[in-house]
């Protein structure tokens, strides 16, 4: 843990790219036996990328790794993990079809003659398991046990490896917080004999709880290495951000337009959560007011969403909708009341990538009128000619495949094919990540143009000057909880990043 | 746009040719005659002996463009023609043409059930098509045996009989059939949103649930309009033989029936579909299995010549293989227009 003790792991002038995007850009970093190194970042910062390059996931284009002073260039993940580094991943990738013994010392069963000897496999394998505080029958299958038991089924696997760097990648995304502490209580154990450990979420209590230190990346590029006493939440959350200067801050501030609350809200949440998904959540958004959600990623925004739009069911609260109560579990119920979301993952829940541009702004419509009903040519024809220029869709040709279109104008497709089935509310989870200044501009003058005339928006976006300059009212969530709401007249964005970083937890370090 | 861009022009090639090369060898196979007011030569043959591959490789390119398959179609065709035969065979009357009608509309609502069945385990369970429709394909002949008391049922009905083997005016009823199939789909998938909502929920089923598509009830339609054309098929082939044979009834249809898709050009991934391909696909084997008879390659061998053939196309077909030929062609150009999914993925991790 001293900085004096020589790296284990020592990555040099790391530089890998993709084509188009330079995705790590000279990044230095270094892990030490007997340390909890955290690596943060937003999303797309570079931390995977860091991560797979350590594993033998990706090959690098340029710069050095050296493990244990010697070295190194992966071919596979099996030669790094040959070289003693074991990744646990946030989706356990073990056989869940086997026993967790045989899950243990797959690959590693002690054997009698040619055979392997399944009783010493699993005496073996208990062993582990007990060095880790687990009392857990290794003759029992993996998937009879809880995500955070596999977890740490899959940490013993990474002990019998002899891993001298354990690599956990958003290991607590799926835990309850008895599970966590259990986690985190192996994880010391683990530290304390002289692993070094790679920690990887989105959580900042569980990074301030655990870690020993801290690296931070931005858009691929290094911002520093810190001990966690030198740095207090909101400096790391403001390295984690960066801050832009953007041509955007001509934009009127739709943030100061004033919201007539008095009557029924055009949405009212009570207490909607779900266990392990996001405890229960108040959310009011009255007609014409632009709601932000501000939070890191995994801090329960979109989550939060999800459930208020059936997307995935909520097993707590109560919704109404111009105050009748409504009770939607699934996309049809939303859809039905005139709510409309837009995924933030614009190729896997957004577009429909080999229909035209056409074909995706209709459908929505086109669902809600359903498949008897068709919707006529000439209609169409107008709906679609209509968007794409109010939107601005480039190119602008209808019977273009929607998929060989820039992520700005599929942004600006779905946008359109919620806009045409007139919501009262709709919902964009990252609508402007990914995309060019030019695009996203727009989205947020045609976001700010229709609350005026009386759309209800609920707006998130992990770019908080975005969110302070369209919202008139900031939801603030952090580890899948919603810590409270601030109007944005009153908080500048240090004050945001302070209360996001901070509230709650006593004053700022 | 050039012609040989056209999403079918490969499969239709490839039919031009098979007919091409049967005219040579045998100059009569083009001849089509009339007599009595029926018509008669070896392309009628072919129009009328694909009709229960069509609708069976009809239903399965709406099952695949949901993203599934159904296996289970030989076995639904088995049952079918167990039911309506046992009918008529158990009846006082079976030369009645009501008796047939009411065989016939009662083995077509067993085989609505069979494929609703289907559906219900794909869509409402979430089973993998694949292994859904197994359980049919496995059980089906098993309870169309269980129908027939384990006999071949054979009847003599001259009505039944006329359903493979009759003319309608000029044309054989059976290739009529076929038709009328081939018009109605064609007419739903333009007229309605049936189309293009199928498509969008093959393509990506979350963004479409997402967009308020019910794609449950998309998906669970598909297999019921597949187990319908089945029970059809297999009634077309119990009246050819005039019996319910539960074995040798659509005995790997549905095998062929994806090869006929994907001949046609349709996707196994699913999504975009082709009505047209899948019916030059069924039109493809047909031929080349009349073309086996007539080369009079030993029937021991005619699976290996058939597959030959069928790499031959299927390679002909293939992306890879067309942008091979276009760059020794040196005609060079973006694949603006090549499927998206064709594309390779560059993973840009966070």
């Amino acid at each position: 843990m001293r900085a004096d003790t020589p790296p284990i792991v020592e990555m040099r002038g790391i530089t890998i790219r993709f084509p188009g995007v330079l995705a790590l850009d000279g990044v230095d970093f270094l892990l030490r036996p007997g340390e909890v190194h955290a690596l943060m970042g937003e999303n797309g910062a570079g931390k995977s990328t860091l991560i797979k390059a350590l594993t033998g996931v990706y090959a690098v284009d340029d710069g050095t790794i050296t493990v244990a002073g010697e070295r190194r260039t992966f071919a596979t993940t099996a030669d790094a993990q040959a070289a003693g580094i074991s990744t646990v991943y946030q989706e356990v990738n073990l056989c869940p079809n086997l026993t967790v013994g045989e899950n243990v010392m797959l690959g590693h069963e002690p054997r009698r003659g040619r055979t392997i000897d399944w009783r010493a496999t699993h005496t073996e394998a208990e062993r582990h398991l007990r060095s880790l505080g687990l009392e857990l029958d290794p003759r029992t299958l993996l998937s009879t046990h809880s995500i955070a038991i596999q977890q740490l089924v899959a940490i013993s696997r990474a002990m019998v490896l002899e891993a001298k760097v354990l690599i956990l990648d958003e290991p607590t995304s799926s835990l309850d917080r008895d599970e966590v502490e259990q986690l985190f209580g192996v994880i010391r154990d683990l530290r304390d004999s002289g692993v070094a450990i790679l920690f990887v979420s989105h959580f900042l209590d569980q990074v301030y709880e655990i870690s020993d230190r801290i690296t931070v990346l931005r858009n691929g590029a290094l911002v520093g290495e810190y001990p966690v006493a030198d740095l207090p939440r909101d400096a790391l959350v403001t390295k984690m951000i960066g801050r832009e200067l953007d041509d955007l801050e001509a934009l009127s501030r739709s943030a100061h337009r004033v919201i007539d609350r008095t009557g029924e809200p055009v949405l009212r949440a009570e207490g909607v959560g779900r266990r392990g998904v996001l405890e229960p959540a108040d959310l009011e958004v009255y007609a014409g007011e632009v709601v932000g959600l501000a939070g890191l990623l995994g801090s329960g925004r979109t989550e939060l969403v999800r459930l208020l739009y059936g997307a995935d069911r909520p097993d707590h609260g109560r919704v109404a909708v111009h105050g009748r109560p409504a009770r939607i579990t699934s996309p049809r119920h939303a859809i039905d009341r005139r709510i409309s979301f837009s995924s933030e993952d614009r190729r896997g829940e957004g577009i429909v990538a080999d229909l035209t541009v056409a074909e995706n702004i209709v459908l929505g419509i086109q669902a809600r009128k359903g498949w008897m009903r068709k919707i006529r040519k000439s209609e169409q024809d107008a709906v679609v000619a209509e968007y794409i220029e109010a939107l601005g869709v480039r190119p602008a040709d209808p019977q273009l495949i929607v998929g060989n279109l820039s992520g700005g104008n599929q942004q600006k497709v779905l946008l359109a094919r919620w806009l045409a089935t007139a919501p009262e509310l709709l919902v964009l989870d990252e609508p402007t990540r990914g995309i060019d200044v030019g695009a996203k501009a727009d989205i947020q003058h045609k976001v700010s143009e229709l609350s005026a005339q009386g759309l209800s928006v609920i707006f998130i976006s992990s770019e908080l000057e975005e969110v302070l300059r369209l919202a008139q009212r900031i939801a603030v969530l952090r580890d899948r909880k919603k810590i409270g709401e601030l109007d944005s007249g009153d908080v500048d964005l240090d004050g945001l990043i302070d209360y996001l970083a901070n509230e709650g937890k006593g004053s700022a370090a | 746009m050039r012609i040989w861009r056209h999403r079918l022009f490969w499969p239709s090639a490839a039919l031009v040719v098979l007919v091409a090369v049967n005219a040579i060898a045998r100059p009569q196979f083009l001849r089509i005659t009339l007599q009595d007011g029926e018509l008669y030569g070896a392309l009628i043959d072919i129009l009328r002996n694909s009709a229960p591959l069509m609708l069976v490789a009809l239903g399965m390119t709406i099952v695949i463009a949901t993203r599934g398959i159904d296996l289970s179609v030989g076995a639904v065709m088995a049952v079918s023609g167990a039911v309506a035969l046992t009918i008529i065979d158990g009846s006082g009357d079976p030369g009645a043409t009501g008796t047939v009608l009411v065989a016939v509309v009662v083995a077509l609502l067993v085989s609505l059930v069979l494929g609703a069945w289907n559906g219900f385990l794909v869509s409402a369970l979430g089973i993998q098509p694949i292994v859904a429709t197994l359980v049919l394909m496995l059980a089906g002949r098993g309870v169309a045996l269980l129908i027939t008391g384990g006999f071949i049922t054979t009847v003599n009905s001259a009505p039944l009989a006329y359903i493979a083997s009759g003319y309608l005016t000029v044309l054989p009823f059976a290739f009529i059939i076929s038709v009328v199939v081939i018009t109605a789909l064609g007419l739903v998938e333009r007229r309605t949103a049936l189309g293009v909502l199928t498509e969008a929920v093959g393509i990506n089923p979350e963004a479409s649930r997402l967009a308020g598509v019910r794609s449950r009830g998309i998906i669970w339609g598909a297999y019921m309009v597949s187990g319908v054309l089945a029970g059809l098929a297999g009634i077309i082939y119990a009246s050819n033989i005039k019996a319910a044979d539960a074995n040798a009834a659509g005995f790997l249809i549905e095998l062929y029936a994806i090869l006929a898709v994907v001949l046609g050009g349709t996707s196994l991934a699913g999504g975009k579909f082709s009505i047209a391909g899948t019916v030059i696909g069924v039109l493809i084997i047909q031929t080349l299995d009349s073309t086996i008879l007539f080369l009079g390659v030993p029937s021991a061998q005619s699976p290996v010549f058939f597959a030959f053939v069928v790499v031959a196309v299927v390679i002909a077909q293939s992306p890879r293989t067309r942008n091979a030929l276009r760059a020794l062609g040196g005609a060079r150009r973006p694949r603006a227009a090549a499927s998206v999914q064709d594309r390779p993925k560059v993973e840009v991790a966070s």
